[in-house]
């Protein structure tokens, strides 16, 4: 070969590397550039309902979030039912909710047979992949009259004329109400607070374990004494996610609420929901205060459950990063 | 000494019983729903949901024709729009964003927005497209569903790729291929059946989301494939139409209903049979 050719083959190479060069770069930046979009959005959310719910921020201020009014004839808004609806159905949807899936959780790490756990684990996931309005019907044309008929009563006997919680069980027994719809949540964030449960308990070394075995600790010991501690982090990550769940959920409360604008002591009251205000009213809005109040409306759920998903995701990365996993 | 044991012994037997009832529980509660769904649902079903449209107040009979075309319609631009999006973000993530500060934050947000309130996603694309496009459209609603299939695309995606071992990569650079080439020829070929289930499971998680749609693709009672004017969709109709106090709307509900959680399920099912074959071999 003549050295000509041969530095035509070097510069041949060099363009090779400097075309390649460039379309890394162009590479990087366009998939940089599509992460970006998800970054966008959220930023996107918060500024548009920050500049749709203006009217209403300027016209109530602060007193927005405790004032319990919420009237479109006199044009008067304030969130506090629809807060109160929102937290008392989340948190009593946790109360439920919490035992039962660690009790899933413990039974698919610890006691169930290995060839069972596979689809059991997926049964319950399935429960997470039923759409959230095949819940609300069901809860309301099954589960809301047979509650009516067949718990309510019993349960305002029992104890309807206990002092101080007695008047969480009076009224009449309709079924639809803040407890049905706690009980229809439970059931829809179940899976999400089991499945994160099940794959922090997994993230336990086998040695601490059979270590706590090994010295006569019973199945319920090791897992109070050695799988909890361990694992407190993240499965309180868990408990957060299933709130943030909770919280913003939709059709499901919607069905079975009852969708009454007002705060009642009652838990067998009809309540609403920020999630089912917004789903009630926001089609037929009038301009102006009313959709600038469901704006706000909406701006606050937006925050509360990004509050509580940030904190939920950093106790779960941080219990399962400590891992490795 | 003995009554300790025993107390020990009692106390975990209370424990497992406890957490066997809980898993039952789970258990029948999935089993009801799908009982009903399945009694009510099946109940519904003739020709006449595929072949009319759903009915005006009052009147007999109808299907779900216009709304099972126009799910489908929104469903697919909505993935049209999430598919590439999403994959591109997921291989940013994972080729590039291992150190890099952007990329743990993007990460971090892509988790929060998997369960995001979703009304909260439509109420931003009502006050995004909806207003500034002058009405509701099918577009709108497409949008709204792609922002809420984005993330899990982003996430199975990322999760996937994290899989290649770092071996095959360092083979192909070691061949001289470019970073593009690497990421688009041989770890996302790799793991291309993973991607896929991404991309399928994203689609079943936005096929019953009804929230978004209340104020974007809004319904519409007739048959339509104009994208670019209000149109009707199973999960808004079944909200309207289950809340009725007609029978046949009602009864079209269930129907509905029954159409919307026999794909998500045969999807969710389908995806776990798949890979547990695939991770056997």
């Amino acid at each position: 070969m003549s050295e000509p050719s041969a530095f035509a083959g070097i510069d041949l190479h060099a363009q090779q590397v400097r075309k390649f060069r460039l379309q890394d770069k162009f590479f990087h930046y366009s998939t940089q550039l599509f992460a970006f979009v998800v970054l966008a959005a959220l930023v996107g959310i918060l500024v548009s309902l920050t500049l749709e719910a203006w009217p209403s921020l300027k016209a109530f201020g602060p007193a927005f979030l405790w004032t319990n009014v919420w009237s479109v004839p006199d044009d008067k808004y304030g969130a506090l039912a629809a807060i109160y609806g929102t937290v008392v159905t989340s948190v009593l949807a946790l109360l439920f909710a919490v035992p039962v899936s660690f009790g899933i959780a413990m039974f698919l790490t610890e006691t169930c047979p290995v060839w069972l756990r596979r689809p059991l684990g997926t049964a319950i996931e399935l429960l997470a992949g039923i759409p959230s309005i095949v819940y609300g019907i069901w809860g309301l044309f099954v589960f809301a009259p047979l509650f009516a008929d067949h718990v309510q009563p019993p349960l305002q006997a029992l104890l309807g004329n206990v002092p101080i919680i007695g008047g969480w069980f009076s009224g009449p027994p309709i079924g639809v109400g803040i407890l049905t719809a706690s009980i229809v949540l439970s059931m829809m964030v179940i899976p999400f607070i089991a499945s994160v449960m099940r794959d922090v308990f997994e993230t336990v070394p086998h040695v601490l374990k059979e270590s706590a075995y090994g010295v006569g600790c019973t199945t319920w010991e090791v897992m109070r004494n050695i799988v909890l501690p361990y694992t407190r982090v993240g499965v309180i990550g868990g408990i957060m996610l299933g709130l943030g769940r909770a919280l913003g959920e939709t059709m499901a409360v919607t069905f079975v609420i009852g969708n009454a604008n007002r705060i009642n002591g009652s838990l067998f009251a009809p309540g609403t929901s920020i999630a089912s205000t917004l789903a009630n009213e926001f089609g037929e809005a009038d301009p102006g205060l009313h959709i600038a109040s469901l704006f706000a409306l909406g701006l606050v759920l937006f925050i509360i459950t990004f509050v509580v998903l940030a904190i939920s995701r950093w106790l779960i990365s941080r219990s399962m990063g400590s891992e490795g996993l | 000494m003995a009554s300790l044991y025993t107390r020990r012994i009692w106390i975990n037997r209370i424990g497992i019983t406890l957490s066997m009832a809980a898993m039952s529980l789970g258990l029948i509660a999935l089993l009801w729903i799908l009982w009903t769904l399945f009694s009510r649902g099946f109940a519904a079903l003739s020709w006449d949901l595929f072949t009319q449209d759903t009915p005006a107040p009052g009147s007999e009979g109808g299907g779900l024709r216009n709304a099972i075309v126009g799910s489908g319609l929104i469903l697919l631009f909505s993935m049209l729009i999430a598919t590439p999006v999403g994959i591109l973000a997921g291989i940013y993530l994972a080729e590039y964003g291992r150190i890099s500060k952007f990329a743990a934050f993007t990460r971090f947000m892509t988790d929060i927005m998997l369960s995001a309130p979703s009304i909260v996603i439509g109420l931003f694309v009502y006050a995004l497209f909806v207003v500034t496009t002058g009405g509701f459209s099918g577009w709108a609603g497409s949008l709204a569903l792609a922002l809420i299939a984005i993330p899990v695309v982003v996430r199975t995606t990322e999760n996937m790729l994290k899989l290649v071992p770092t071996s095959l990569r360092e083979a192909a650079f070691a061949v001289g291929a470019p970073r593009w080439q690497v990421s688009l020829k041989v770890t996302l070929r790799a793991v291309q059946s993973g991607v896929v289930t991404g991309v399928l499971l994203a689609m079943a998680r936005i096929t019953g989301e009804t929230a978004p749609l209340l104020f974007t693709a809004l319904n519409n009672q007739f048959f339509s494939t104009n994208m670019a004017e209000p149109m009707g969709n199973l999960p808004v109709v079944i909200y309207q139409f289950a809340l009725s106090p007609y029978d046949n709307w009602v009864n079209l509900a269930w129907g509905g209903a029954l159409l919307i959680a026999l794909l998500v399920l045969a999807v969710n099912i389908g995806v776990r049979v798949v890979f547990r074959n695939k991770a056997k071999r």
